[in-house]
């Protein structure tokens, strides 16, 4: 166990490490930080930003002086705003992970319910409703499904009844003036954000929980335990989901990533200041140092997502032995 | 590490099938025997699997229990209809359109749908619908260039780390795990972000990313089939690896490559809307249904707000239909189903 993590750990800060290369030669490929400093009139402009900038140097050079920098902490300041990216990147995970916690836990529970409900009632007319709404659900374009979440549940319902405020706000996660987390207001800001990043993944998490479970409940064992008089309801539970959950852990950690990037499009829906603005400011201003810090911190999560579900894969299932 | 296990790519489960082979029977009910003298269409299938005595099975092509199982799929008729019809509807745009495209008419701006408008008209007075065969054009190219171009890569690339292994099977591992931990949209938009926002460009930074799934599938049902007797009577013989990847391993995994190709369209689609709604995507003047969708963000809430339902519903119909053509497919491949 001990020896798998360490391997495991391993292999993580070396994906770590390439992709971080990757990124950073990449985005500095893309984006000239000299850029603003073209139409300067003062000649010499460009060459003392160079060389205060460190661009004189070798790429890799550079790259070892961020990369140095960025594991003690040292994460830049942003040429767009002049802030540090670490000031900029810590408030705006506070408010992503508000937002994508909530989402992987609603998920995971509604799946696992709707996939373990059409396998146990298989062909019944509830599964069948269920096929055909995740089929919905895959399909269905994730902005598109929060545009019109706001009109329909939101401010439509606000004309139909004549209250005078929507049903559900779709600004930010406060309305002004409100904070803390422990009231109504901060839930109901909540609702619409979540639907809309957690709609694909419920549609298509459901249906690897529904095919899990229909392959389990299909096994000699869970015959056996049904044959011996076991409890229908332990049957399901004990023999059939626990087992069922196996393949879900793994499908989910690799959704995680994408999970990020529906994130940016939820923000932009949202106006939630997450990591999703963060992203779309400064790939629009260019901003190299905090994209390449962005782009860092979100592999560093995913990876770390990854390895949680590596370890939980092995508690799950005892046939996999984490050497 | 769980990046290097497969998803399982289908959703019908292989108990599902076991289920489906047993003539769909349900529950605890074991399946009655009168049906051995059933109804016509259970004598017909007797006769065909040859269990009815002295009746010659019937023999069948591969082509034409792939067909027969096919037109069964009755969605997926419908949807291959649907898509051809949307397909002739907005390539044939010129033809088809009620108006020129970006015909703008300040007499009849912010129009309502209605009989002369039929997705109604935007702020320049532009036909909705008419715009919206157009952008078609290049959202369904990008679906169908990314679709193509991705298969051909992904199949072509984990054909080769499957039969061979090795250090070609590591590269394509790694490669493909560098790329799971960076989300997906977020290396599309910087990509296109450098090489400019053209449906060229889109569809084929799309395709540089998406090859990677089609790959990964490809991979897994290769080291599966190299394994198989047939292959190694191909290499005894003395054929050479290019000869036993395309005329022995491709066709038997023609399946899973065809299906992955249409996951690929349906995610072309939407992730090129997703891009373009985020102004990373196709940049205007060209339009795509996904910056349309743009445009029309603003209308939320407004009686306009009728511009922004067309364009994502067309994405939505376009990628079900889609998604339930490759769910025939799938079924039609499978020589497991039933006919």
């Amino acid at each position: 166990m001990v020896a798998f993590l360490i391997r495991r750990l391993g292999y993580s800060v070396l994906v770590l490490l390439v992709a971080s290369i990757i990124t950073f030669v990449g985005v500095r490929e893309t984006f000239n930080p000299l850029a603003k400093y073209a139409f300067s009139k003062d000649r010499t402009a460009v060459a003392r930003a160079k060389h205060s900038l460190g661009l004189d140097k070798p790429l890799m050079v550079q790259y070892g002086t961020f990369i140095g920098k960025f594991v003690r902490g040292d994460w830049g300041t942003s040429s767009r705003t002049g802030d540090s990216v670490s000031s900029m990147i810590g408030p705006a995970m506070l408010n992503t992970l508000q937002i994508i916690v909530p989402g992987i836990l609603i998920s995971l529970f509604l799946a696992i319910l709707l996939g373990i409900y059409s396998a146990v009632k298989q062909y019944s007319v509830g599964d069948y409703a269920f096929t055909g709404l995740s089929f919905l659900g895959i399909s269905m374009p994730p902005f598109w499904f929060g545009l019109m979440a706001i009109e329909f549940l939101a401010i439509k319902p606000k004309e139909w009844f004549g209250t005078s405020n929507t049903p559900l706000d779709f600004i930010g996660l406060h309305t002004p003036g409100h904070t803390g987390v422990f009231n109504g207001d901060y839930w109901q800001h909540l609702l619409l954000p979540v639907l809309t990043l957690t709609i694909q993944s419920i549609a298509e998490w459901s249906r690897y929980q529904r095919a899990s479970m229909l392959d389990v409940m299909s096994l000699d064992y869970v015959r056996t335990a049904t044959a011996k008089g076991v409890p229908r309801r332990s049957v399901i539970l004990k023999h059939g989901f626990r087992n069922a959950l196996i393949p879900l852990v793994s499908v989910v950690a690799i959704d995680i990533g994408a999970l990020f990037g529906g994130l940016v499009i939820t923000e932009q829906i949202f106006s939630i200041p997450g990591m999703g603005k963060v992203f779309v400011d400064a790939l629009n201003a260019g901003d190299a140092q905090v994209l390449v810090v962005w782009l860092l911190v979100t592999a560093f999560f995913v990876i770390l997502f990854n390895l949680i579900a590596d370890l939980a894969y092995g508690i799950l299932d005892p046939r996999v032995r984490l050497a | 590490m769980s990046l290097d296990s497969e998803r399982p790519q289908e959703f019908r489960s292989e108990g599902e099938r076991v289920h489906e082979l047993a003539g769909g029977y349900q529950g605890d009910t074991l399946p009655q025997v009168e049906t051995m003298q059933g109804s016509e269409d259970e004598q017909a299938r007797l006769v065909e699997l040859g269990l009815q005595a002295g009746a010659e099975p019937v023999p069948r092509t591969q082509w034409q229990l792939f067909r027969r199982r096919f037109f069964h799929h009755r969605m997926a008729i419908l949807s291959l209809l649907l898509l051809g019809i949307l397909i002739v509807l907005c390539f044939g745009a010129r033809w088809i359109a009620p108006y020129p495209k970006n015909d703008q008419n300040l007499l009849a701006i912010d129009l309502p749908p209605s009989a002369q408008h039929w997705m109604g008209t935007d702020d320049l007075g532009r036909d909705e619908f008419t715009e919206i065969l157009y952008a078609g054009q290049t959202s369904l190219r990008i679906g169908l260039t990314v679709g193509l171009l991705s298969t051909i890569l992904g199949t072509a690339a984990g054909a080769v780390a499957g039969y061979f292994g090795r250090w070609q099977d590591q590269f394509l591992m790694r490669l493909t795990d560098l790329f799971l931990i960076i989300p997906q949209l977020v290396i599309l938009a910087i990509a296109i972000q450098r090489f400019g926002g053209t449906a060229v460009v889109v569809s084929l930074v799309l395709a540089a990313v998406f090859w990677m799934a089609t790959a990964r599938v490809v991979r897994a049902q290769v080291l599966s089939i190299r394994e198989k007797e047939f292959v190694e009577a191909a290499r005894a013989s003395g054929a050479s690896s290019k000869r036993i990847i395309i005329r022995h391993i491709l066709p038997n995994i023609i399946g899973p490559v065809v299906v992955a190709a249409t996951l690929a369209v349906a995610a072309a689609i939407v992730t090129e809307s997703s891009l373009s709604f985020l102004g990373f995507g196709v940049q205007p003047p060209q339009t795509s249904w996904g910056n349309m969708l743009t445009t029309a963000e603003q209308q939320v809430g407004t009686p306009q707000a009728y511009l922004m339902y067309f364009p994502g519903m067309m994405i939505f119909i376009t990628v079900i239909a889609v998604n339930f053509l490759g769910d025939g497919l799938r079924d039609a491949f499978d020589p497991q189903s039933k006919d």
